[in-house]
């Protein structure tokens, strides 16, 4: 495989609170390639959007430390580089979309006023040609009249423009990378089908590689082509998404999956919870972090904390951090090639 | 049990003119009619700004209404002044959306349990702790913890007070305003659960609001859809989800993304166009005309001009024909 654009190894960041040492992430390695898009659940606290906010530079320090062993873009060592070198990256090669439209737009500035400073900030343009480019980014995301919007404040906008307008923004530069931090939590759902094909086309037109944050799982389903699982600041599982979805291996992941109701299957059955709540991440209990609400724990789990280990399987790579990984033995599935529009391989029919 | 029939509720906007008649008038609620059998789950679907909250308030009096009827057991209670009101209000209890903004946070547990049996005087100073613990003990929340304060509790924890509290004046009707869309998966499915075994324990009806087609589908036993304050469809559960009639639910069901990438890559969507319109000015006609998919299935300009009526089970020309 082409080598990764991002490539985060044992990322770790944690906070120094007046309650203790909050690990909010803790060990987290990954890689992303070009046109790739890479999912990331977990319930809240689970770290998902820390580390979207350590790649973009923008975790607080003090009280944020971020270490990893290696956190590169494109080769170049992020964690090394200037705030001035950072900024040149920022919003122009990596860019993020915000959760929250209603409050990551600054109200006493327009539309225009807003996005064209992206442009001033990373390109050379000048303002007449900074403005057609913004009104170009608004069209792209389907928004009418884009001309008139550019003069229009944020309260002027329904939430679903306004998330496009954050998507439109985020997308001005052609990011490499976009992380996308729940980019539909907010909206209803048919705004929300509208702005994910959106930027399912978006993707397609400019190769951008994207890290979506999201606790939906039925939004991962759809976008994802891998998918990372987070629990209490640690990756738990990583696999496909077909694979992912249809042969949860991790406890956690296997609960999180049980307890979603579904449009399919029987109504009247009752919903599989996971008993307990999430760990307070000032005080994690040794071992697993999820053993209390674990139902396969045993001793081992209280005393000894599970890495992620690669799970033996032919086509894709799939890994779990779970001590019951050596006794499972029920055969995973191997193959992606039959998810619908992934390539067939050898049928020329 | 519950009757509500033309239900209109409508908000001034703007200043006052001479006459102090307001600018506009904002059809937050607008002709809404259902009822509800006892020991039933109704749910109110639709998307945010459509109604449904405004219609439950409307419903209990929490805003006057502009006009229509609510009969709770055959009595008409939407004209009711406040101490009037105060027996049914035993009888109809609310669980709200964001269990971190509905509980005191300068209250312990145990006088948030306490209150409402305060206010209607009904135990002895002595037994509401006692019943406050009983209360903690139905919601799966430990009885000790009775002298906690919310901050002290997790989110899904902080709903089960909340569902507690509901429960505390023994009502017959709970109305549930998204009770879960604020919590994680896990803990979503534990409420949802919850809400179930206490309905069947206790011989509850409930009226849900929620926005999630999916959760809706595990707690109700009929759903009405609304959009822009109107109901454009209600039907029994199973009806609604295997055979959708009105455009606009048919949309909606397609919009709910499933958590299963098999089905995800290869089922058809209904992409609906732009946004939901402004009440102010809602669209002549159906309500949903300008953004609806099956419009050019109706002949000549109805749908822009005659407002289909709600007949049987869906307001869309094309089923009345």
């Amino acid at each position: 495989m082409s080598n990764p654009i991002l490539d985060v190894q044992n990322l770790r960041v944690r906070f120094e609170t007046h309650h203790g040492v909050v690990r909010a992430v803790d060990g987290v390695s990954f890689q992303l390639h070009e046109g790739e898009t890479l999912g990331l659940v977990g319930e809240s606290g689970s770290g998902k959007s820390v580390t979207n906010l350590a790649l973009m530079g923008l975790v607080p320090q003090p009280p944020g430390v971020v270490e990893a062993d290696k956190m590169s873009f494109e080769g170049r060592d992020l964690l090394s580089l200037s705030d001035r070198e950072l900024r040149s990256v920022r919003g122009n090669d990596i860019s993020m979309i915000f959760q929250d439209p209603m409050t990551s737009l600054n109200p006493l500035l327009t539309i225009g006023r807003q996005l064209t400073e992206v442009l001033e900030v990373h390109k050379k343009v000048t303002r007449r040609e900074a403005r057609q480019i913004c009104a170009d980014g608004l069209d792209d995301v389907g928004i009418p009249l884009p001309k008139k919007r550019l003069d229009q404040y944020p309260h002027e906008l329904s939430g679903g423009m306004r998330q496009r307008v954050m998507i439109a923004m985020g997308l001005l530069c052609k990011p490499k990378v976009l992380l996308a931090d729940e980019p539909t939590t907010a909206l209803d759902v048919t705004i929300q089908a509208q702005i994910l094909e959106l930027m399912k086309r978006l993707q397609e037109t400019h190769g951008t590689a994207i890290i979506l944050v999201t606790h939906d799982l039925g939004v991962v389903a759809g976008m994802s082509d891998r998918v990372n699982v987070m629990y209490a600041g640690k990756l738990v599982e990583t696999a496909d998404a077909g694979p992912l979805f249809e042969q949860p291996r991790h406890p956690y992941t296997k609960g999180l999956l049980a307890s979603v109701p579904r449009l399919t299957g029987d109504p009247n059955a009752e919903l599989d919870s996971i008993p307990g709540s999430p760990p307070d991440l000032a005080a994690l209990p040794p071992g697993c972090s999820f053993a209390p609400r674990c139902g396969l724990k045993t001793d081992q789990c209280t005393t000894h904390t599970p890495t992620l280990e690669e799970l033996p399987t032919r086509a894709t790579s799939r890994s779990s951090a779970c001590f019951e990984n050596a006794r499972l033995t029920d055969t995973l599935i191997a193959d992606t090639l039959d998810y619908g529009d992934r390539p067939q391989g050898g049928s020329f029919a | 049990m519950l009757e509500v029939t033309d239900l209109h509720k409508h908000f001034p906007i703007g200043k006052k003119g001479l006459l102090g008649k307001p600018a506009k008038w904002l059809h937050a609620v607008d002709g809404v009619s259902f009822s509800l059998e006892k020991g039933e789950t109704l749910g109110l679907v639709g998307e945010s700004g459509c109604g449904k909250s405004t219609t439950a308030r409307t419903m209990i009096g929490l805003y006057p209404p502009t006009s229509g009827s609510v009969k709770f057991e055959g009595e008409e209670i939407s004209h009711l002044s406040r101490s009037e009101r105060a027996p049914f209000r035993r009888r109809i209890q609310m669980i709200f959306q964001d269990p971190y903004a509905s509980l005191d946070p300068r209250q312990t547990v145990a006088s948030i349990l306490a209150e409402p049996l305060k206010i209607h005087r009904l135990a002895k100073p002595r037994e509401r702790k006692l019943r406050a613990m009983q209360l903690l003990d139905a919601v799966g929340l430990n009885p000790r913890h009775i002298h906690r304060f919310p901050h002290e509790f997790s989110g899904g924890q902080r709903q089960r007070i909340g569902v507690a509290r509901a429960l505390a004046l023994e009502p017959d009707l709970i109305i549930c305003d998204e009770p879960v869309s604020a919590l994680d998966v896990s803990i979503q499915a534990q409420v949802v659960n919850l809400l179930e075994e206490l309905q069947e324990r206790f011989g509850l009806s409930y009226l849900f609001i929620a926005h999630d087609l999916a959760v809706v589908r595990h707690i109700c036993d009929r759903v009405a859809v609304m959009y822009l304050g109107k109901i454009v469809e209600i039907a029994t559960r199973d009806e609604l989800f295997e055979n959708p009639q009105h455009p606009y639910t048919k949309a909606l069901m397609s919009a709910v993304p499933h958590p299963d990438p098999k089905i995800e890559r290869t089922r058809e969507r209904i992409v609906l166009e732009g946004d939901v319109p402004s009440p102010l000015e809602p669209p002549t006609g159906c309500r949903f005309h300008p953004r609806c998919v099956e419009r050019h299935k109706v002949e000549g300009d109805r749908c822009s001009t005659v407002e289909p009526q709600l007949g049987e089970r869906s307001a869309c020309h094309l089923s009345l024909d």
